[in-house]
């Protein structure tokens, strides 16, 4: 069965941290420790969504050395398909729930002399749990935190009071802005830097770093695209020899899935390829939406990243 | 502080036996049966041949995460030595003492539950009180804290188990061998290989490359996800009962090929198979890799009936290039020739257990 082994939890708690963010936290249904985990490590929250299942990878910002038990922050997304409402609505404490052990993709790189870490908005969950993981077994860090206003910077006054001036804050609407370049130009040798936020951060992030001849492996980023809504359409399923429809508010993923295929995934959110599929028969125009394909591979359209990806058009044939 | 080993505990079952010198190493009845022999059909090729590493049959080396069988206390005595001649067989880059610290936890777990009436693991928050009874071990420690253990925690809990073991670190979307315990190898050197990336420790490899073998095992690999373990086999040959066939130590051991004898090869010829399990490690995302060498002599193997007529139909029909490799193409006539007398020709039964 894809996705690997489960955990079997219950929501112990359900706290507002502010207009738009709710802070979930899981304990183990019978009660024994969950595994540790590595700082930036996500999971994926399974959800039954009025009949619609839902997987949706969020970061964990607990404590990854606190095996009594696990906690996310949800942004909610009114415009979304619905997965961030449906826990800010109907998830409260003493319901059971399943999660994915935890996998990371945003880990910090070991051998680093320096960890310099960029956050915008909610973007700031992995990094809670890398700052406390390395609260534990040493390193140097400082971090640079941008949120729209004070009242949307969720955690900030606990990142200041524990850590201080390894810790600077940024407000969209008080006009500040990270002096980006020239603070990756003061960073000693061996630095690694990591982003997560919106796509224009990192975007603005990267090409910084490149530009300023940054070495590729240097520079961390995640981004979990949400699969985004569409026109319904259909899809043939080869190998299974079925036919599956795709809703507006679900992913060619999930409408597999729904049709009692096992589909090998991971992140769930364009980043991973462990999803990646080939497209046999393309009559219509592929709505690539994923980072794992390259340009030339979304050109070519011979593959397709059916956690976000969708299809307009007359027929689309997969080897699955 | 060192570790001590005092062996002499449940002599009834551990053996004491060598693996040099004298090779007094041997099988007892129930181990034979118990083989894992690699074969389930009677060729050989690569392939990506991996599968969940989940408990199995009751008594096979599948039953628990990971298999202690009566050679263990020799075993251990054979690493120490090995240690003591050369110490650069246990290596570990300074970013890998975390991972240490994970494969530490996974063992220990996984023993004191699997293997009650030989470990023993308490744990008070962070104090932590293992005792490993077959090797006369009883010591308390500090989790996370490398100062209370006499060596890193990699090398403190590989001194203990049967198999060497390597540790991944996983970026720039590969894998890195940045961390080892490799004394009971099939001619490959942890000094030599660590601090490479997958593709580069694998490039010797023939033919697999060009099918694209590591391309996809890599790919399978970094999404290996920690609670769902995978296994795979590994085989090769090896004269005498001697774990520790290292290139450093290939002066000793290479000559060894030229001393069969139709009158001794049975006894002397070994089937060497690697049961290898991966896993994610939770707090380092890095991933441990063991490598279980099991030794089986012709003449035990042959006494299942079944594994006789294969083993001979493997070793006769594999392409040269893999018999080359893995180092018995100067001797595979002489095994052919041995095994022939095993094989009747009758068909073999699919898979790789043994026939009642």
């Amino acid at each position: 069965m894809s996705g690997g082994a489960k955990l079997h939890v219950r929501v112990a708690q359900v706290v507002p941290v502010n207009d738009l963010i709710k802070r979930f936290r899981f304990v183990a249904c019978d009660g024994s420790p969950l595994p540790a985990f590595s700082g930036g490590a996500h999971t994926v929250v399974e959800m039954d969504d009025h009949g619609l299942r839902r997987l949706n990878p969020y970061s964990l910002m607990s404590d990854p050395e606190d095996t009594s038990g696990y906690e996310i922050s949800v942004r909610r997304d009114d415009a979304g398909r619905g997965g961030s409402l449906y826990l800010h609505s109907h998830v409260v404490p003493g319901m059971e729930m399943v999660l994915s052990h935890p996998m990371n993709l945003f880990q910090l790189d070991g051998r680093a002399r320096k960890h310099l870490m960029i956050a915008g908005g909610i973007g700031i969950t992995p990094f809670l749990a890398q700052i406390k993981q390395l609260a534990h077994f040493g390193g140097r860090f400082e971090l640079h935190y941008a949120a729209r206003n004070r009242a949307l910077g969720a955690f900030m006054d606990d990142l200041k009071s524990a850590h201080g001036d390894r810790v600077h804050l940024y407000f969209d609407d008080e006009g500040q802005a990270i002096d980006l370049k020239s603070l990756l130009n003061r960073q000693p040798i061996g630095t690694h830097l990591y982003v997560c936020g919106p796509k224009g951060m990192l975007n603005w992030v990267r090409n910084t770093a490149a530009a300023q001849g940054w070495p590729e492996a240097s520079v961390h980023f995640e981004e979990f695209l949400a699969p985004g809504t569409g026109q319904k359409f259909e899809a043939q399923l080869a190998i299974s020899g079925m036919t599956v429809t795709v809703g507006t508010h679900q992913s060619l993923l999930e409408a597999i899935e729904a049709a009692g295929v096992d589909a090998p995934y991971l992140c769930r959110g364009g980043a991973c390829g462990q999803c990646e599929t080939n497209v046999l028969h393309c009559d219509g125009t592929i709505l690539h939406r994923d980072h794992w394909l390259t340009p030339e591979d979304h050109a070519a359209g011979i593959k397709i990243m059916p956690c976000v990806s969708r299809f307009e058009g007359k027929t689309l044939i997969l080897e699955r | 502080m060192a570790l001590d080993i005092k062996p002499g505990a449940f002599p009834d079952f551990f053996r004491d036996e060598t693996f040099r010198d004298d090779f007094t190493f041997k099988n007892s009845p129930a181990a034979i049966r118990r083989f894992p022999f690699p074969f389930d059909r009677d060729d050989y090729m690569y392939s990506v041949n991996m599968e969940p590493h989940a408990p199995g049959k009751p008594g096979s080396v599948f039953e628990n995460t990971f298999d202690v069988d009566e050679h263990y206390v020799s075993e251990m005595i054979d690493r120490a030595k090995v240690l003591a001649e050369d110490p650069l067989r246990c290596q570990s880059l300074p970013h890998m003492t975390l991972a240490g610290w994970d494969l530490l936890e996974l063992i220990m777990e996984s023993n004191a539950r699997d293997y009650p009436q030989w470990f023993s693991l308490t744990k008070n928050g962070s104090q932590w009180h293992w005792v490993n009874r077959p090797l006369g071990i009883d010591h308390a420690f500090t989790f996370l804290d490398d100062s209370t253990l006499p060596y890193g925690p990699m090398e403190y809990i590989t001194r203990q188990m049967q198999g060497d073991f390597s540790l991944q670190d996983e970026r720039d979307g590969s894998l890195w061998m940045d961390a080892g315990m490799i004394t009971t190898q099939a001619d490959w050197s942890l000094d030599f290989d660590v601090g490479m990336n997958f593709m580069e420790w694998h490039a010797p490899v023939p033919l697999a490359h060009e099918k694209q073998i590591f391309d996809r095992a890599l790919k399978f690999l970094l999404k290996l996800q920690h609670g769902s373990p995978v296994r795979r086999f590994n085989w090769t040959m090896t004269i005498n009962p001697l774990l520790d066939t290292s290139p450093e130590n290939y002066p000793k051991w290479g000559p060894t090929k030229t001393s069969l004898t139709p009158e001794n090869l049975g006894h002397k010829q070994h089937l060497r198979v690697e049961l290898q399990a991966l896993y994610r490690l939770p707090r380092s995302n890095a991933i441990a890799f063991s490598i279980r060498a099991y030794l089986g002599k012709f003449e035990e193997l042959v006494t299942v009936p079944k594994w006789g007529r294969r083993l001979h139909r493997v070793v006769r029909d594999i392409h040269p290039d893999i018999a080359a490799y893995k180092g018995f193409l100067r001797n595979r006539p002489a095994m052919v020739a041995w095994l022939s007398q095993h094989d009747d020709g009758a068909p073999t039964s699919p898979g790789f257990w043994p026939d009642l």
